[in-house]
């Protein structure tokens, strides 16, 4: 069977699955069964197999699992974000079908050689930064929940370090096969890029105060860094930098230090001062309420959760328990309805992407390609591990969308278009080796 | 390269494991402890849409569910239709206010989540199918017409009344004064603080029937009492001279009444005329020591047992800076004021009743309880209790001697209220004095039978803030309700 035959067979079991769980969440929203989730999973359906016919033109030889895990993740996303929220749920939809458009223009922009990107790699590497500083910018940015993450463009808002993501991965593949060899010599001149990353790093880290973002950034760059050089040496002191430099702002980041101290102590025995109301709380009914109300959500769950549609996030008067529930705390909502199960589930259809982009990058040929799959699939990882770590008190709470489940536009679309730099990069590997 | 990169993937799949991980113990291991805690509203909210089992007696319903549409779910409310009547042991469930009483530590088998593994999984097949869990049904032991009784006796006197079947244990009534309605808690848990009670504070949420530590004053004579019976060193015809008083610590304690001196008479006497002096000297001959171990034996020191929460029932015994306290050495209690119920002595009505309990039931005190059965909703036993014995406090014979001393109290002594004709009653009288004129703590003991039969109903009766003694205040609260439980049909 060719791989595009399996992709479709895949498909279509994907599409199965994500149906009946799709149903499921119309049927509670609705009260009754009818038939008005088809044309919802109609639309997703035919989105996919519009992906899958472009990349049988495009890409015939790429890996056939990266589509259909996009597939079903996408409709993990779709179903609960709709649960939660109806009309959230008909924009994240819309954002599903522009990222498969995107998906397909990358595929077909990039179908001849996508190292191209490679000659272009300093603009990459330049409008990355100034992507990540843009929300600092006076007029434009947005701040949100105290972070500054967005950007106004007329009526639409955009996160623009969800593509600065991206543009670092790329710029980074192209920098790093280019200077490898003296990097791994350690010659004092190259170490200069690396510390100016450091310490955009860090700039960006003050400029937002989004943990985060920095977080995630960071450990691409430490992890390509590796990589390409295979000193240890190098995650060493880029942790060690990263965590000085992060201990030095603590005092001047509020937010950080908020976060730690949630993360650290999320329930008190004795009320402590609340900034929010300026009263004395336990800190569960303050600061951490989010965190505290996220965890008893997940608890809930148990082995097998209560099912689509049947879990508890509103109060008895209907007020929502937990903020952000569709985009941030989304993980703690799929855990209560889909239990131990589902939710491990979930987490390793990200295995199995992380799994498969990682040995795009094993089999491909030149340097360019291998750093380029392998930061994009640790890429999925550490923002799948900041996000629902933080959910789970692993480490302190950041707000960065779960890759295609999160409601949110902008990280959906980066997100197609860094499977569809993985499907390139596969393509090319798998035909090169077979000529 | 490629090793490097092999590492990488380690890493990146290991993250994600990591998450697995944490995603396991939250949803395992910490469940538990996160569903218990008090803030834990998602948790309060998801209990509510179970269908909570019933409570009853055992005909009567005391607590059910109103069902409440909200958002395409149901929700289940409580509803109380005995309102004021058994609020102390059924307590409530709400939302804002969390539980108590059996609602708060029953309420694994009241939600059917301490059912067995077969049943969970029968269950969780339930909730995949969206019908709603429901919970076991708790039927108790409490006769509502004497709880009734004892209520309405109560009146607006603070105070609590306990009465047991002293055979088994069954507790029959739990009644405190003041109560409260249980389902204004939810919505107007305001208006409860502002009953119109003769104390202040009234305290309703209060079971002063368990939770009430009072000076027991007289009716701790009859632990004295069992404890000199059992020292063998004393039998109901030794006599004692009264003088009227008694010098304890080189102060001297007088008799209630120190009008007439009782001169020569035995100690049944001094117990129906309750004889100060007597059981002083009593106490300063046995020791602090062997009367706290007599009283051991009837259950002091030990939170009575019963399904209601810990947390709602108080130990009894000596108490020194509000901790309970048991003496090392004899000399750091004054005895011959702790043998007649002074010193720092305190008892709950549910330990009283439990003494009367023990002497009716030939001096075997049986564990106290009020859950009798668990029914599965459709209507199979799970579990029924069965009686158990908790200690044996006196000897058959001296129990039975000590049970013919407090019948003659009842007949021709201090507690002649209460009194039922064709019934052998026996009981003690007791009053404590605060220090405040007119507020004391009255009490009254007592077993109840038919003639030829074991008795069948132990009480106990405590009031606070009473200007006259137990055998005008409390010894016909106690008759009134022995006679709900005795005499069917009759008119309390």
């Amino acid at each position: 069977m060719t791989a595009r035959n399996r992709e479709l067979f895949i498909l279509l079991l994907a599409a199965i699955v994500a149906s009946g769980a799709f149903a499921s969440a119309w049927f509670q929203e609705a009260a009754a069964i009818d038939y008005g989730w088809i044309p919802w999973a109609a639309l997703l359906a035919a989105l996919f197999v519009v992906a899958h016919l472009v990349a049988r033109m495009t890409v015939p030889d790429a890996d056939p699992t990266l589509l259909p895990i996009t597939a079903l993740l996408c409709a993990v996303g779709l179903t609960f974000v709709y649960r939660l929220d109806p009309e959230a749920g008909r924009k994240q939809l819309v954002w599903v079908a522009v990222g498969v458009a995107v998906l397909a223009g990358v595929l077909l922009w990039l179908r001849w050689d996508y190292r191209v990107l490679e000659r272009y790699k300093y603009l990459f590497g330049i409008s990355a930064i100034v992507l990540l500083m843009l929300p600092s910018v006076p007029g434009l940015g947005q701040r949100i929940n105290g972070v500054k993450l967005w950007v106004d463009i007329g009526p639409l808002q955009f996160q623009p370090g969800e593509l600065a993501k991206i543009f670092l991965v790329v710029f980074l593949a192209g920098y790093l096969r280019d200077k490898r060899e003296a990097l791994a010599v350690l010659r004092l001149k190259d170490i200069g890029p690396l510390l100016a990353i450091w310490g955009a790093a860090m700039l960006v880290l003050v400029q937002t105060s989004d943990l985060g973002s920095a977080l995630l950034n960071f450990g691409i760059f430490l992890a390509m860094l590796y990589a390409a050089t295979g000193r240890t040496a190098f995650v060493g002191v880029g942790l060690v930098l990263f965590a000085g430099g992060a201990t030095l702002l603590y005092d001047r980041l509020d937010r950080v230090q908020q976060r730690v101290t949630v993360w650290l102590e999320p329930w008190t025995d004795d009320k402590v001062y609340c900034a929010l109301n300026g009263a004395m709380e336990y800190r569960q009914n303050c600061d951490s309420y989010q965190l505290v109300k996220s965890l008893y959500s997940i608890a809930n769950g148990g082995y097998g959760g209560t099912g689509i549609g049947n879990g508890t996030f509103d109060s008895v008067d209907g007020t929502r328990l937990i903020p952000y529930l569709e985009t941030d705390f989304v993980y703690s909502a799929i855990a209560q309805e889909l239990g131990l199960i589902g939710a491990a589930a979930v987490l390793l259809l990200y295995l199995a992407l992380v799994a498969r982009g990682m040995r795009v990058a094993l089999i491909a040929q030149d340097g360019f390609s291998k750093l380029l799959a392998a930061g994009l699939s640790f890429g999925f990882a550490l923002q799948t591990f900041i996000i629902v770590g933080g959910v789970l008190r692993l480490v302190p709470l950041t707000g960065i969308t779960l890759p295609f489940v999160s409601y949110g536009g902008t990280s959906i679309v980066a997100n197609f278009v860094m499977v569809a730099l993985l499907m390139l990069v596969s393509h090319r590997a798998v035909r090169h080796s077979r000529a | 390269m490629n090793r490097q990169l092999t590492r990488v993937a380690w890493v990146a799949m290991a993250l994600i494991v990591a998450l697995v991980i944490g995603t396991t113990y939250w949803q395992t291991w910490a469940r538990p402890g996160l569903a218990a805690r008090q803030d834990n509203e998602i948790q309060r909210v998801a209990e509510f849409e179970v269908r909570r089992g019933l409570i009853l007696a055992p005909t009567r319903v005391l607590a059910r569910n109103k069902a409440v549409k909200r958002r395409g779910k149901t929700l289940y409310f409580r509803r109380y239709p005995q309102g004021k009547l058994t609020a102390h042991v059924v307590g409530y469930s709400t939302i804002s206010r969390s539980r108590a009483g059996l609602e708060k530590s029953l309420n694994g088998t009241l939600t059917g989540t301490d059912r067995a593994l077969s049943d969970l999984v029968e269950q969780q097949l339930d909730e995949l199918k969206g019908t709603p869990i429901v919970g076991d049904n708790v039927i108790t032991t409490l006769n509502l017409r004497a709880q009734r009784a004892a209520l309405e006796q109560l009146g607006r006197t603070c105070g609590a009344v306990a009465a047991l079947d002293p055979r088994t244990g069954k507790l029959l009534v739990m009644a405190s004064s003041p109560s409260y309605d249980p389902n204004l808690v939810e919505t107007r848990f305001g208006t409860i603080g502002s009953v119109t009670a003769d104390c202040r504070p009234a305290a309703p949420l209060v079971n002063r029937a368990s939770q009430g530590l009072y000076a027991p004053g007289s009716t701790f004579k009859v632990v004295t009492l069992s404890a000199a019976l059992e020292s063998n060193r004393y039998e109901p015809d030794s006599t004692f001279v009264d003088p009227g008083y008694c010098i304890a610590y080189g102060k001297r304690v007088n008799n209630f009444d120190t009008s007439r001196p009782f001169g020569s008479l035995t100690l049944a006497t001094a117990l129906q005329f309750s004889v100060n002096s007597v059981f002083c000297n009593i106490g300063k001959a046995l020791g602090a020591k062997r009367i706290l171990d007599q009283a051991k034996r009837f259950g002091f020191y030990e939170r009575p047992p019963l399904e209601t929460p810990d947390g709602e029932r108080y130990p009894s015994g000596l108490y020194r800076n509000g901790e309970l306290w048991y003496p090392k050495r004899n000399p750091d209690v004054d005895a011959g004021r702790m043998a007649f119920g002074q010193e720092r002595m305190l008892v709950t009505p549910l330990q009283m009743a439990m003494v009367a309990a023990g002497i009716g039931n030939a001096g075997i005190v049986m564990k106290p309880w009020v859950v009798d059965k668990i029914l599965s909703p459709l209507g199979n036993t799970l579990s029924r209790t069965r009686p158990e014995r908790l200690s044996r406090a006196v000897g058959p014979v001296n129990a039975r001697d000590i049970q013919n001393m407090m019948v003659r109290a009842v007949e021709a002594g201090t507690g002649t209220a209460a009194r039922i004709p064709g019934f052998r009653v026996g009981g003690k009288t007791g009053t404590a004095e605060t220090g405040v004129p007119g507020r004391n703590t009255t009490w009254f003991i007592a077993f109840a039978g038919r003639p030829d039969r074991r008795p069948e109903v132990a009480i106990a009766v405590a009031l606070e803030g009473q200007s006259s003694t137990g055998g005008a205040t409390a010894a016909p609260i106690a008759r009134a309700v022995m006679e709900a439980l005795l005499v069917p049909g009759s008119n309390p």
